[in-house]
């Protein structure tokens, strides 16, 4: 029993867990917008594109987190220019800025070896994670979170339908900017947690997983963020004793109740659906199934025809 | 309520889909917005709503420019079914919700009123009983009416409608035009665009005909003229006419000319225009008089 305690006697693994647990909930917050938009790989790319910000800060001795953000931004914003300005589709326009500026990332710690850790970017190191960078992490999730408490409808309306939006008062522009921003400050914290290749894991996800329990969107979103923390919270603790990537504990522990929500959800799920289909062969059709003629009660169409 | 004065839209591409485009709508009103494919309907609807810039002149709502009435949610839309994402989680209730965010605070929590605003626009196009439905779970007609519902709980003055009748079948027409009566009569003002020749004497007070520019634009009974349509659709439109030995057995000089888009024919008897299916009933645009189609008269 007392073994299992064992992770809380550490204070790096506390750290670790409550740090993991926030940036985990912070980003399956975005996940369920994300996922709705088609814009699921998004996440991955501003992953990817924070590499050169980050070697470009390190060249000219600035914060990591300001670099990596600036350049997240950067690339969020040129997604959003290609996007608006070109015929192009979203996988075309992720993939090219993103290869872009993974590119000069590269080449930038090549030239620069000492420079930029990669296999810390890439897989992420909480474990080890410094005061400082932890602070960062923090100060930054906070931010975020507290941008997206405040704001989540009128981003769900913007998502939803951009001219109602428009018409309801909101600024459209400013709240995708707003969001994009929020996304590019989660992908550095996120990165320090689970490394750049597993990023888009944790945009995507939870909402996923979410999407399939229900179909009210404040539901989703709750769903989501307490999958998201719970399994980030618990995929940094399993690491301790697993001894493995922590960011690989999480996507694993993520993946895992997706598909049980694959397979079980009450009503998109595998198994409900296959239920569903044998009771619309075999039993009475759904009393709730009208045709669209009967108009319901209250509504009193006039009488056409002479 | 409306003013157009002068407006020219260029999209990025370089097309001009607007030009030199004036008209004025008065409040209380229902006024339909004709013409073929690519005539520019929907970039007016973008134009009014403040998603396409005009190039040149400007466009008054209430007399305010288009953003100060946005925000004051004077306007509302109810969208093409093409431009709705019909997967996304949320109920027909919460869409109908989302018409009272222009009347919410910061956090946008909704109050009593939201909530009692959102019932009676539920119960008045008739969708209380299936509030808790996903929203893509409605059948294309109910879908429409959603919206509607929408547009009706946020209480804009100005209402747009893109094609609220494609997909929709005789009853629930009748139902939206009804409905559409009832807000005109709260004096609201409804633009609406439709392929639905043969119902816009039914339902409009007001024709706007468009092609790149308007051709015309008045009341419906001076507008809405036969000289006039061809004009709006030139080689488009099936034009059929029965006249002298064909309709008659007498030697009555009248003809019948049947117009159509794509959806209900309009029927010109002799100079007045009539309903192929139904004789008009509330309409005080189309005469009273005018016989229904299939009898011969
Ligand atoms: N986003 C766009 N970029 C460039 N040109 C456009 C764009 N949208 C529309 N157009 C062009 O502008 C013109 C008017 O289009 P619009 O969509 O307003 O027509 P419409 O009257 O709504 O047609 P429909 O009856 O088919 O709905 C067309 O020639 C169209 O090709
Ligand atoms: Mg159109």
């Amino acid at each position: 029993m007392s073994e299992l305690l064992v992770p809380f006697a550490y204070d790096y693994m506390l750290k670790a867990m409550w740090v993991s647990a926030l940036v985990g909930g912070v980003c399956a917050f975005l996940s369920a917008y994300l996922m709705l938009k088609g814009w699921s790989l998004m996440g991955d790319a501003l992953a990817h594109s924070i590499v050169p910000g980050v070697a470009a800060a390190h060249l000219l001795k600035l914060p990591y987190a300001v670099g990596a953000f600036l350049a997240g931004l950067l690339a969020a914003l040129g997604m959003a220019l290609v996007r608006s300005r070109s015929k192009l589709r979203e996988d075309a326009v992720i993939g090219i800025v993103f290869t872009a500026f993974f590119a000069a990332g590269m080449l930038m710690a090549s030239l620069n070896p000492t420079s930029v850790n990669i296999q810390s970017i890439a897989l992420g190191n909480i474990l080890g994670i410094s005061d400082g960078d932890a602070r960062q992490v923090v100060v930054i999730a906070a931010i975020s979170l507290l941008i997206l408490a405040a704001s989540w409808k009128d981003l769900m309306l913007v998502f939803f339908d951009e001219a109602h939006a428009r018409a309801a008062g909101l600024r459209p522009e400013l709240l995708n900017v707003l969001f994009f921003t929020v996304l590019s400050a989660m992908s550095v914290a996120a990165l320090q947690t689970v490394g750049a290749l597993l990023v888009i894991a944790l945009v995507v996800t939870p909402g996923a997983t979410a999407y399939l329990l229900t179909d009210r969107f404040p539901r989703l979103l709750a769903i989501s963020i307490v999958l998201g923390v719970v399994t980030s919270f618990l995929g940094a603790y399993l690491s301790f004793f697993l001894d493995g990537a922590t960011g690989g504990v999480i996507v694993v522990l993520q993946t895992l109740v997706f598909l049980a929500a694959f397979v079980l959800a009450p009503k998109h799920g595998l198994l409900a659906q296959r239920r569903l289909a044998a009771a619309r062969d075999a039993g009475p059709p759904d009393p709730a199934a009208r045709p669209d003629g009967e108009v319901p009660q209250g509504f009193v169409p006039r009488e056409t025809g002479p | 309520m409306l003013s157009v004065e002068g407006i020219t839209v260029t999209y990025p591409s370089g097309t001009t889909a607007l030009r030199d485009v004036t008209f004025d709508l008065d409040a209380g009103s229902i006024c339909g917005l004709v013409g073929i494919n690519g005539s520019g309907k929907s970039t007016l609807f973008k134009a009014i709503m403040g998603f396409v810039a005009p190039r040149s002149g400007t466009i008054r709502i209430a007399g305010l420019p288009v953003p100060t009435a946005l925000r004051q949610g004077l306007v509302a839309y109810v969208p093409q079914s093409e431009e709705v994402d019909w997967n996304f989680p949320v109920l027909v209730e919460d869409v109908v919700m989302m018409g009272r965010y222009g009347h919410m605070g910061f956090l946008r929590r909704p109050s009593a009123l939201d909530r009692a605003k959102v019932d009676a626009a539920l119960a008045r196009v008739g969708l209380a009983d299936l509030r808790h439905r996903q929203i893509g779970e409605l059948s294309g007609g109910q879908k429409k009416r959603a919206f509607l519902a929408r547009a009706i709980a946020q209480e804009g003055r100005l209402i747009l409608l893109d094609e609220p009748f494609t997909g929709v079948d005789v009853k629930t027409e009748a139902a939206i035009v009804e409905l559409l009566g009832e807000l005109r009569a709260e004096g609201r003002l409804m633009l609406v665009s439709t392929h639905n020749l043969g119902s816009v004497p039914d339902f409009c007070d007001r024709v706007v005909l468009i092609l790149r520019t308007v051709l015309a634009a008045g009341p419906t009974a001076e507008t809405f003229t036969q000289a006039n349509l061809q004009r709006a659709f030139g080689g488009t439109l099936r034009h059929f006419r029965l006249e002298g030995a064909s309709l008659h057995d007498d030697a009555d000089a009248r003809g019948l000319s049947v117009l159509t888009d794509d959806e209900r024919p309009l029927v010109f008897y002799g100079d007045r225009a009539s309903l192929a299916e139904a004789p008009p009933q509330t309409s005080d645009a189309a005469p009273a008089d005018a016989p229904a189609a299939g009898e011969k008269p």
